[in-house]
């Protein structure tokens, strides 16, 4: 048992300080109104988020890495097919080594919603929902809502345009926006918590159709703000995910409830 | 000499309580090892209509057809559970006996246990084979996820909710499913007879 101990506090040690030098705070957000393009009820877009804190940067590889040394139920081979592809982690030279194409500050990518679930439970923390990520990645670097800014949304669709081409960059190679946190456009997609609330339909077809049938309630969910593309593709995308896929450009951060730092 | 003998029956007693508790906790956690595709790797507990709780495996050996609804669903749900039970009809009454349903509530917060009782005895569901269950709210994305359902609750308490059933194997493999609401889809049908065999 006294072995074990001692084996443990040398592996998180060594995984935490030599690859990894600054921690990855959780930034505190003051909630607000905004309009969303996913509309809670037609013709109504204002959605009230609530004070949170989220994760400076997207979840590195050297931070998943200390997490799957630590749970090894969640190492590439271990983690069940339930909850991952069989893609999951596979730019790792090995279950718990990185390569020199996934390196330390990277984000961590290829990881499945249930994997980045795990993680956020492990940090006491969970994935920030959807209107939190849209909300926070409503800024640029001096407004906290610059989306009606020609300029700033030509900026980040340059992105969307060759996103899946470029090699992955490390974390905070951009400058922070408005909230100081990074990333939020121009290196991964992120995972949220209710990736799997999206009930779009492409465009608005005609009711009463058999994929109506589809959903129970108040129909389907048609999308406001037409415009907005750069957000509308981060829709799209979680929307044809599955919560065991993983892809070579999508990551995560955490967030937690409330609205001071830990 | 009788405290000597006290002290050993004592050590027996304890030793007999630990191989007992280690048989058990093989048992039930690992009693056959489960295929990594299923769906009782989830490790997450439901409440049904008694208010007992259980994790998702509580019909593990037997097929199962699953789904999510919510009890003041209007429309679509009553239609979901007509379907499993028109479904269910054309069963021979040994295979209907060997089958077991679950539907899962994504309304936690107001389907209890009593909500959920009462709901059954309205569609007279039979509670030995049925049980309408909910789980604890931090775990329905979890669910929702292994099952492919997607969901959303709307300001007015409503939901927007995909409906599929799903018919798991004896060890909680998902194995078919269908979308076909209001009928009974043939080929669903077939699946379901098949894994009973």
């Amino acid at each position: 048992m006294r072995i074990f101990i001692v084996l443990f506090v040398v592996v998180a040690s060594s995984a935490g300080s030599a690859e990894h030098s600054f921690s990855n705070d959780f930034v505190s957000i003051p909630g607000g109104v905004f309009r969303s393009v996913i509309p809670e009820a037609e013709g109504d877009n204002l959605v009230a988020v609530a004070d949170f804190l989220v994760q400076e940067a997207p979840v590195t590889n050297a931070e998943f890495l200390r997490f799957v040394l630590h749970r090894p139920e969640w190492q590439r081979g271990k983690a069940v097919s339930l909850f991952v592809d069989g893609q999951y982690l596979s730019a790792w030279a090995s279950p718990i080594s990185l390569a020199p194409r996934s390196g330390p500050r990277q984000p961590v990518t290829q990881v499945s919603w249930f994997a980045a679930d795990a993680y956020c439970e492990w940090q006491g923390a969970r994935l920030p929902s959807w209107y939190e990520w849209e909300y926070v990645a409503a800024a640029n670097r001096s407004v906290a809502d610059a989306r009606a800014l020609p300029g700033w949304r030509q900026e980040i669709l340059s992105w969307y345009s060759q996103a899946g081409g470029e090699p992955i960059v490390d974390v905070r190679s951009s400058p922070e926006n408005y909230y100081q946190i990074f990333d939020t456009h121009g290196l991964i997609w992120e995972w949220v918590d209710d990736f799997n609330a999206f009930l779009v339909t492409g465009d608005n077809r005609e009711q009463g159709g058999a994929d109506q049938l589809q959903f129970c309630g108040a129909g389907a969910i048609t999308m406001q703000e037409k415009e907005n593309y750069a957000v509308l593709m981060r829709v799209a995308m979680l929307s044809a995910l599955e919560a065991r896929y993983t892809t070579r450009n999508l990551g995560f951060r955490c967030a937690r409830q409330g609205g001071m730092e830990k | 000499m009788s405290c000597r003998g006290q002290s050993a029956s004592l050590v027996a007693t304890v030793a007999l309580i630990l191989l007992f508790v280690s048989l058990s906790i093989a048992q039930s956690s690992d009693g056959e090892s489960l295929p990594a595709n299923s769906v009782y790797n989830l490790q997450v507990s439901v409440e049904d209509q008694f208010g007992d709780v259980t994790g998702l495996d509580r019909y593990r050996g037997h097929p199962v057809l699953i789904t999510m609804f919510y009890t003041s669903c209007p429309h679509v749900c009553p239609m979901l559970i007509s379907t499993i039970r028109l479904t269910e009809s054309k069963l021979s009454i040994e295979e209907r006996a060997e089958l077991r349903v679950m539907t899962i509530s994504i309304d936690p917060e107001r389907d209890t246990p009593e909500k959920l009782r009462e709901t059954m005895e309205r569609h007279s569901v039979e509670a030995s084979r049925w049980s309408m269950v909910r789980s604890e709210p931090g775990d329905l994305r979890a669910i929702a996820g292994v099952f492919g359902v997607r969901y959303k609750q709307l300001p007015d308490g409503e939901f927007n909710h995909t409906t599929r059933i799903i018919l798991l194997d004896r060890d909680g493999t998902q194995i078919a499913s269908t979308g076909q609401l209001g009928r009974h889809d043939a080929a669903f049908l077939e699946a379901i007879k098949a894994s009973l065999h």
